[in-house]
């Protein structure tokens, strides 16, 4: 069973990455784009079948090593 | 005194550090590896030393942070020893959780490798107790990912405490935005554990211990813990 975790900076924390990227969009021309927030999707192939199993697998993960909860956020979904 | 360097995959600091440890207290420190499960009986101090360790993958220090010896550190630290934490070593103790806050990509999202300065907060640790408290010195600094964050409560609970050790400031001393080139909060360049025997710091002491390389600017934090582990 497939599992998407998506792991986005917390509201609050500077996020650099996603102002340069705000930046260069302007640059090229793109109008109307507000704050843009850059983090990271991990895909993990997990051998368990039922999804409630799974989702709370994942979290485990994600609140033990893929997220850093002091300036992390996380959202698991079954993909 | 006995100190251990932990080596991890893509650690590329441990020579300096041994050589300034050894400069410090005469002896030469164990290198101890990322799988070992067990410290050497006898070791005083853990070292974890700057580098790129597991290529910075996911977050800079989360890999390190979950190797087998880092069980081992933390239960040394747990039993009140002294850990040493410099650059990525810095960035692995605030994922082991042995810190608070965590270690952000510069603000300015530029690698920075330069000298710069920081005021000695206090001076009644095992770090700097061969610093006047004020005392501004000069260390290099080498890092992507320096900017200290916490919230707001933790800051306000590390300054109330006093476990700020090190702040970026200029050469005279005054804690500026301009001297905070990484835009760590409140100009914070290391912290300490409450009881005073963890110390991260991402600026590197261990470049400036020898007159004839660029200084001994950095060499009375090695005088300090050699100064305060003597006894052990």
């Amino acid at each position: 069973m497939k599992v998407l975790v998506t792991v986005m900076p917390k509201a609050g924390v500077l996020d650099p990455q996603g102002k340069a990227i705000g930046h260069a969009l302007a640059g090229l021309g793109f109008e109307g784009v507000g704050e843009v927030r850059a983090g990271k999707v991990i895909e993990l192939e997990l051998a368990e079948s039922d999804p409630g199993r799974a989702k709370s697998a994942a979290e485990a993960m994600a609140r033990k090593l893929l997220a850093n909860t002091v300036i992390e956020s996380f959202r698991v979904e079954l993909a | 005194m006995q100190a251990g360097i932990v080596l991890f995959p893509g650690t590329n600091r441990e020579r300096d550090m041994a050589l300034a440890l050894q400069r410090a207290t005469g002896r030469r420190p164990a290198m101890l590896w990322h799988r070992d499960t067990a410290l050497p009986p006898g070791t005083d101090l853990v070292v974890l030393p700057g580098g790129f360790s597991y290529g910075d993958y996911l977050r800079c220090g989360a890999m390190a942070a979950q190797s087998p010896i880092m069980r081992a550190v933390a239960d040394f630290a747990g039993r009140g020893g002294h850990v040493l934490g410099v650059c990525n070593g810095f960035q692995m103790l605030t994922e082991a959780g042995l810190l608070p806050g965590a270690l952000l990509r510069n603000a300015t999202l530029r690698f920075l490798s330069m000298d710069c300065h920081m005021r000695v907060e206090r001076a009644d640790t095992p770090y700097t107790g061969r610093f006047q408290r004020g005392a501004v010195f000069r260390a290099t600094m080498a890092h992507g990912d320096g900017n200290y964050f916490a919230d707001e409560a933790t800051l306000d609970r590390l300054e109330g405490e006093g476990l700020v050790a090190l702040r970026y400031a200029t050469p005279a001393g005054e804690v500026t935005a301009a001297a905070n080139r990484n835009g760590s909060a409140r100009n914070i360049a290391g912290i300490l554990s409450p009881n005073l025997r963890v110390l991260g710091l991402m600026p590197h002491p261990e470049n400036q211990v020898d007159p004839q390389i660029d200084g001994t600017d950095g060499l009375p934090l090695f005088e300090s813990l050699a100064e305060a582990l003597a006894a052990a």
